[in-house]
């Protein structure tokens, strides 16, 4: 392996890494200016300009706050469980193409870590582990109220998994490859995935939210039933490592929308953009496309939360299982036959 | 049963047709409202810089008043301690000495005179019971602060300044 190389990925890798942290942080900040913003209110603007330092001021006090193990508790599980969950959600971003090959002195730098043909499995399967951070948590903490709220959780996650599936199986069908380089390659220019898969889109969508336990979905930690679910017993910084493994997952799962389904850095009129900027600060456009994306379905999710009221259980299940479902498999057939319909057009 | 009033509604619940059973409809409807109000004036009264106007009987901290030659109008009677319903009030009495006739307008005066803000529920009531005038809550909000032996207020915070003083500060701002 080359020098270049590494020093390639280990840069792409650091950036990574911060640029997660950094949104997280920021994503609490924008809650809670969303939430003020949408009820008529200023927000927090007390430390530094426009309250922009209240991240490190909520991290600082984060960090020192007493850390209360309950007697009862699993010890080992206990610390176990936030750390699995803030772990987990690291590792969606690995796979996620940032923008177009890009030009860096004479060297053809890909914008993504690592572009592995099973791409979407793998995002699944990261995303599907993260259930184990909250159930551990929940177990460890042997208190009923978190029991609860993690039995809500992997439940919930377990139901809409299947329709997410099953939209995304939808989705293969009309790209035909698991590799997110080369699903975001064929999206060039207007060519976005919402424009032939709307209705999957709308499934994936719902499943989202459910999946990073929000609003309206957030039936783990909902404080009117269960306190504060499988965060029930948890303080100081493994508290903040729950919140924060939410706010990555937000950002991951906008991530994988913005490059699914909404063309991640493509935009119309791009080629004309690249040739008239080189092969340096074209694709870097592109990157800020991918970025005004992922930041319009954050602030999405932040919208949806403060308007929408919490489904009850049975509701949540409901939808997951008799509406989501069967939608997603129609979903399936449609698309199939509309494939199926062309082909056979085209050979006639 | 017929009803009493003749106000009473019966409400007619019709089984939800398609659209409304989507959901989808009502939540973008909704969305549309709350987004909307991000463009709105916000409510917020940034409070320590920017102060809500109060009424012309609001009741904030307490002062006790000076006569008009500057002079201290409490007698230490008591009568504020007992009609105040949370016990807040506590003071201590002394005899005014010679050569003191320009400080206390009274024989006697109240050489100790404390409220406990954190008691204190500001009904007024002593406002009402003083015979000489000496107490009114036309102060500003009473200030957060961290100790609870902070909230308890002397004469230095509570007694108006000297008259002269006033005076002065007026000058001062015209």
């Amino acid at each position: 392996m080359e020098l270049e190389f590494l020093i390639e990925k280990t840069a792409l890798v650091l950036v990574l890494f911060v640029l997660t942290l950094t949104i997280a942080a920021y994503s609490t900040w924008a809650e809670r200016k969303v939430a003020a913003w949408l009820q008529d209110r200023v927000g927090p603007n007390r430390a530094g300009p426009f309250g922009l330092l209240q991240p490190l001021a909520d991290g600082g006090k984060m960090f020192f706050k007493e850390e209360i193990i309950p007697s009862g508790a699993n010890k080992y599980l206990f610390i176990a469980g936030p750390s699995l969950a803030l772990l987990v959600s690291f590792l969606g971003t690995a796979v996620i193409p940032f923008g177009q090959n890009i030009e860096i002195f004479g060297r053809v730098v890909p914008l993504q870590v690592t572009d592995i043909n099973v791409g979407i499995l793998y995002i699944f399967g990261v995303v599907s582990l993260g259930v184990y951070g909250i159930m551990i948590g929940g177990w460890a903490s042997n208190n009923k109220y978190s029991l609860m709220g993690a039995i809500r959780g992997a439940s919930q996650n377990i139901s809409y998994e299947i329709a997410m599936g099953l939209s995304i199986i939808a989705l293969l069908m009309v790209t035909n490859t698991l590799s997110f380089k080369e699903i975001a390659a064929q999206q060039h220019g207007w060519h976005w995935n919402v424009l032939y898969q709307p209705l999957g889109f709308l499934i994936f969508l719902i499943c989202a939210f459910a999946e990073t336990n929000r609003v309206p979905f957030d039936l783990p930690e909902c404080e009117t039933e269960l306190i504060g679910g499988y965060q029930t017993e948890y303080s100081a910084f493994k508290m903040g490592a729950y919140m924060f493994a939410e706010y990555i997952n937000m950002f991951v799962s906008s991530v994988v929308m913005a490059v699914l389904y909404f063309g991640g850095y493509n935009y119309p009129g791009m080629d004309a953009v690249n040739q008239a900027l080189g092969p340096t600060w074209g694709p870097l456009i592109g990157v800020g496309v991918m970025f005004f994306k992922i930041i319009a379905f954050i602030f999405f999710f932040m919208w949806v939360r403060w308007t929408v009221p919490r489904f009850r259980y049975d509701q949540l299940m409901d939808l997951g299982w008799k509406v989501l479902i069967p939608l997603a498999i129609a979903n399936i057939v449609i698309t199939a036959i509309v494939i199926v319909g062309f082909d056979l057009f085209n050979k006639l | 049963m017929e009803s009493l009033s003749g106000r009473k509604k019966v409400l007619e619940q019709k089984p939800m047709n398609f659209w409304e059973r989507m959901y989808l409809p009502a939540i973008f409807k909704g969305m549309a409202i709350t987004f909307s109000h991000m463009f709105k004036k916000k409510e917020t009264i940034h409070y320590p810089e920017q102060q809500r106007e109060f009424s012309e009987n609001w009741r904030g901290m307490h002062s006790l008043k000076r006569d008009e030659h500057g002079r201290e109008r409490c007698t230490a009677c008591g009568l504020c301690a007992l009609s105040c319903p949370a016990e807040a009030i506590t003071m201590i009495s002394a005899e005014r000495a010679k050569g003191e006739e320009h400080l206390y307008r009274e024989e006697k005066y109240a050489a100790v005179y404390e409220i406990n803000m954190l008691r204190c529920i500001f009904c007024g009531l002593c406002e009402e019971a003083c015979p000489k005038e000496a107490i009114y809550l036309d102060g500003p909000i009473v200030p957060s602060d961290y100790l609870r032996k902070d909230f308890i207020y002397g004469k230095d915070k509570l007694v108006e300044k000297p008259l002269k003083e006033i005076e002065a500060e007026k000058a001062m701002s015209r």
